[in-house]
């Protein structure tokens, strides 16, 4: 999709967005739909890291719960606006995943990965520990009464969740598109002939870790005003992390298409599951169809519909 | 800077647990030099240009390039100052076209502005005759192809100084003529070039001079012919 | 509030701690240290193993201990059919690494959400004559709980030592993290080598199990707490050092306890994590490493 296109078609599903938030459906939909679309930003977030980059963070509940946590200390602190909760939540877990990936990102891919892993155990400690935002009984938020532009604060969260989602998709897009998404390509093929090829793979690695963790933050900075009751459990629950590993691993990961396709796909099957079946059986079929993609279609299926469209033209 | 020291290997030690591969080798190359590097398998060839172009870092002695201490610097510090190699077993970027392999060097081991970059790219593909290849995607190349890519690659950087690992391992005679034959005009060009081979014709025909490791030591150098009539050299290879 | 008989307890503690630390992390010192396969499913079937002893006390009043025994046979059948999976599907086709991490993590996830389903999240038990009891040595309690873990620990630490020593698959295995070409010359099929070693892997998180049940309740999440030790112990003992998981294993004991005793239990995860920083930062070959 051209640049001029891609512009347009965010500025159109944006539009688009603010229209069905305006028309007042029913409540459930907006609620529903937020959660898709946070999902949306959690797995293109995690593919830059993951998808273009190749080093897996099983950690995205530390990057999201930090987010939603910066916004509980905003709101508490000094009733700060919503837009200063997404600048704060999104700077601390950037400035979180520049510390995890300068403390782990010269060493081998897995001990990345495994530090992903405790720092989420770790940090649910923290936030458990920290009565400032609740302890382990967590935190009441209020919602604001009124909202602009729409009728009420929900609608206008899901406004703010489909355009943060279009801002982490044009990210993600801009930079698999650049020199430096090539300069991941290349890290993520082989790392060793990437840096002596001129590719400065450490300070790349930085910046994919940096701008996948703001990205996690932003999603979880709207989260507060969301769920109105912030508690550990909750914000860092095991959803997100196999959720945002699995939405692009089924999408497909080298294209921003894919997160988007998968988060969508995904997101929409488990909402509607939800209803029906418990939320355990539900992980435990994503846990299934996740292990199924990776050993059969690891392409995911942005992938399998590229290779059917060549043989097709062929 | 004295032409001697274009690039100066001082005493080299690299250790791997409680396996020694490189005991205090030295090296002195001139710029514009051709030098190839021989020894028997093991004897810490491909460890030594690990160490020279910074994929792995010695743990003892010095290395100079340009009279700049490089010894601390990563690797693709060195490949911006000119240290460009082509590694022994090809380590291609398998998700990318054969193009495309050569846009990361192009664009990241040079400074300044890039135009023309697929034209470039093209261009050193038709050097080492996969210009057919170009759009093909690298994993689906033949070994030999890759190997070829190995070197197109290295060359994309505009190295002053080119290391060749083993890039004639498994070639047809003519092919192996084919990479001499760029090697020398790359040579003709300016760039220092070491090479690293197991095809002793090519290598005593290229090389200016020659240094030949064994079990991790530095146990002859010079022309040519001073290296064929090495007694110990000839042991190094066939055994006691 | 500081004395000398917290403290001692505190040390012995970790030191019986580090024993049982070391029974969980030797499948990892194998898979990883010696396979460099990245299995962070190990500790989830280390907790599958702590139900399976749940169930054979609950229903039969097994004791843990030969329940663990009893069911390592599976274990190793589960871990060989794991490991051929692995094969076929990644390391076969020389697949990026992060599909084989990723399958890992799918399996932890299976596994965990299947134990969830079945058991729900509420702390299960087991119940042992010697269990609640414990020996008094002047000012330090030992109690049996983590006494019998540690000691059995130790043993299963010596019987994989003298198994890698001294039988051909356990020299085998060690060969073919080195150089599986080699292996090969030597007329050993390095896939069977590796099936073999990843099957033992598995194996011990049989016994394992039973000895985390012992220690204290389980319950499904639990097993996320000890991906961080259990890399932290093998990276720090040195990869595939079966004597250095023991050393490695007991210096985290330690570190854990007197975390706990001093500044609180919900701290002492965090110290896995910081072992194994200070651990890749400071000396990556690990205490006793290759």
């Amino acid at each position: 999709m051209h640049g001029g296109r891609f512009a347009l078609v965010a500025i159109a599903v944006v539009a688009a967005g603010l229209l069905v938030a305006k028309l007042g459906f029913n409540q459930y939909y907006y609620f529903a739909a937020y959660v898709v679309l946070q999902y949306v930003v959690l797995a293109t977030a995690w593919n830059i890291l993951g998808g273009y980059t190749g080093y897996v963070n099983f950690g995205t509940p530390a990057f999201f719960a930090l987010g939603a946590y910066t916004a509980v200390v905003l709101i508490k602190s000094m009733k700060a606006p919503l837009l200063a909760q997404l600048v704060a939540g999104a700077a601390v877990s950037g400035v979180l995943g520049l510390a995890i990936g300068y403390l782990t990102l010269r060493l081998r891919g897995v001990f990345f990965s495994i530090a992903t892993l405790a720092l989420a155990v770790v940090l649910q400690t923290m936030f458990v520990n920290w009565e400032y935002t609740g302890g382990a009984r967590g935190f009441s938020v209020a919602r604001p009464a009124t909202a602009p532009l729409v009728g009420n604060y929900v609608q206008f969260l899901f406004v703010v969740m489909l355009a943060l989602a279009v801002v982490a998709v044009a990210t993600a897009r801009w930079i698999e598109r650049s020199w430096i998404g090539r300069g991941l390509a290349a890290i993520r093929d082989n790392e060793e002939a990437a840096e002596c090829m001129g590719v400065p793979t450490l300070r790349l690695k930085l910046v994919a870790t940096t701008v996948s963790g703001l990205l996690m933050g932003l999603a979880g900075a709207p989260f507060p005003y969301y769920v109105t009751f912030v508690e550990p459990t909750s914000v860092f629950d095991l959803n997100y992390a196999v959720n945002s590993l699995a939405m692009p691993m089924i999408g497909g990961t080298s294209t921003w298409m894919g997160p988007v396709v998968g988060a969508v796909l995904l997101g929409t099957a488990q909402q509607v599951a939800t209803v029906t079946i418990s939320s355990a059986l539900n992980l435990l079929l994503v846990g299934v169809i996740l292990v199924a993609f990776v050993i059969l279609a690891p392409e995911g299926i942005v992938g399998l519909v590229r290779r059917l469209a060549r043989r097709g033209r062929s | 800077m004295s032409a001697d020291a274009f690039l100066d290997v001082q005493a080299v030690t690299k250790r791997f647990g409680g396996f020694q591969a490189l005991t205090a080798v030295s090296l002195r190359i001139r710029q514009g030099e051709r030098f190839g590097l021989i020894g028997p398998n093991g004897s810490g060839k491909t460890t030594l240009i690990n160490c020279i172009s910074g994929t792995l870092h010695a743990d003892g002695g010095r290395i100079l390039f340009e009279d700049r201490d490089i010894t601390t610097l990563p690797a693709y510090r060195r490949t911006r100052l000119g240290i460009a190699r082509s590694f022994q077993i090809p380590k291609p970027f398998t998700s990318m076209t054969a193009l495309d392999n050569l846009r990361i060097p192009i664009e990241y081991a040079r400074a300044g502005h890039h135009d023309g970059v697929v034209d470039e790219a093209m261009g050193i593909l038709g050097q080492v005759g996969l210009a057919a290849k170009a759009h093909v995607l690298s994993a689906a190349l033949t070994q030999i192809e890759m190997r070829k890519l190995e070197l197109a690659r290295a060359m994309a950087a505009r190295p002053k100084l080119l290391v060749s690992d083993e890039a004639m391992a498994g070639l047809s005679s003519g092919e192996v003529d084919d990479i001499l034959a760029i090697l020398f005009q790359l040579n003709q060009r300016g760039i220092t070039i070491i090479m690293i081979e197991h095809i002793m014709r090519a290598v005593m025909r290229f090389s200016e001079r020659i240094a030949v490791l064994d079990a991790g030591e530095k146990i002859a150098e010079g022309r040519p012919e001073e290296i064929l009539a090495n007694e110990r050299v000839e042991r190094a290879y066939l055994g006691e | 509030m500081f004395s000398l008989d917290l403290l001692l307890n505190a040390l012995v503690a970790g030191i019986l701690l580090g024993g049982f630390y070391a029974a969980v992390s030797l499948g990892i010192s194998i898979a990883f240290g010696l396979l460099d396969i990245v299995n962070i499913a190990h500790p989830v079937f280390v907790v599958l193993g702590s139900y399976a002893v749940y169930i054979m006390n609950a229903r039969f009043a097994f004791d843990p201990i030969v329940t663990g025994v009893l069911f390592t046979p599976v274990f190793y059948a589960l871990g060989v059919v794991l490991y051929r999976v692995y094969y076929a599907s990644f390391e076969r086709k020389g697949a990026e690494s992060l599909r084989g991490l990723v399958f890992f993590f799918g399996v932890l996830f299976i596994v965990e959400v299947s134990l969830l389903l079945a058991f729900g999240v509420d702390y299960r038990l087991v119940e042992a004559r010697y269990i609640g009891e414990s020996l008094h040595i002047g000012p330090v309690g030992l109690a049996f709980r983590l006494l019998v873990p540690c000691a059995v620990g130790v043993v299963l630490t010596g019987a994989l030592y003298l198994f890698l020593s001294k039988t051909f698959y356990g020299r085998a295995i060690q060969a073919v993290a080195q150089d599986a070409f080699a292996l090969r010359l030597m007329g050993a099929n390095p896939f069977k080598v590796k099936d073999v070693a990843f099957g033992v892997a598995m194996a011990t998180a049989s016994l394992a199990g039973a000895l985390l049940i012992m220690i204290g309740p389980v319950e499904p999440a639990m097993n996320r707490e000890y991906i961080g030790r259990v890399f932290a112990v093998t990276v720090l003992g040195g990869m595939g050092s079966v004597g250095g998981t023991l050393a490695a294993a007991l210096i985290l004991g330690i570190a854990e306890s007197l975390t706990a005793t001093f500044s609180g239990p919900s701290w002492s995860v965090a110290v896995s994590f910081g072992v194994l920083l200070l651990a890749l930062a400071v000396r990556p070959a690990g205490l006793f490493g290759r």
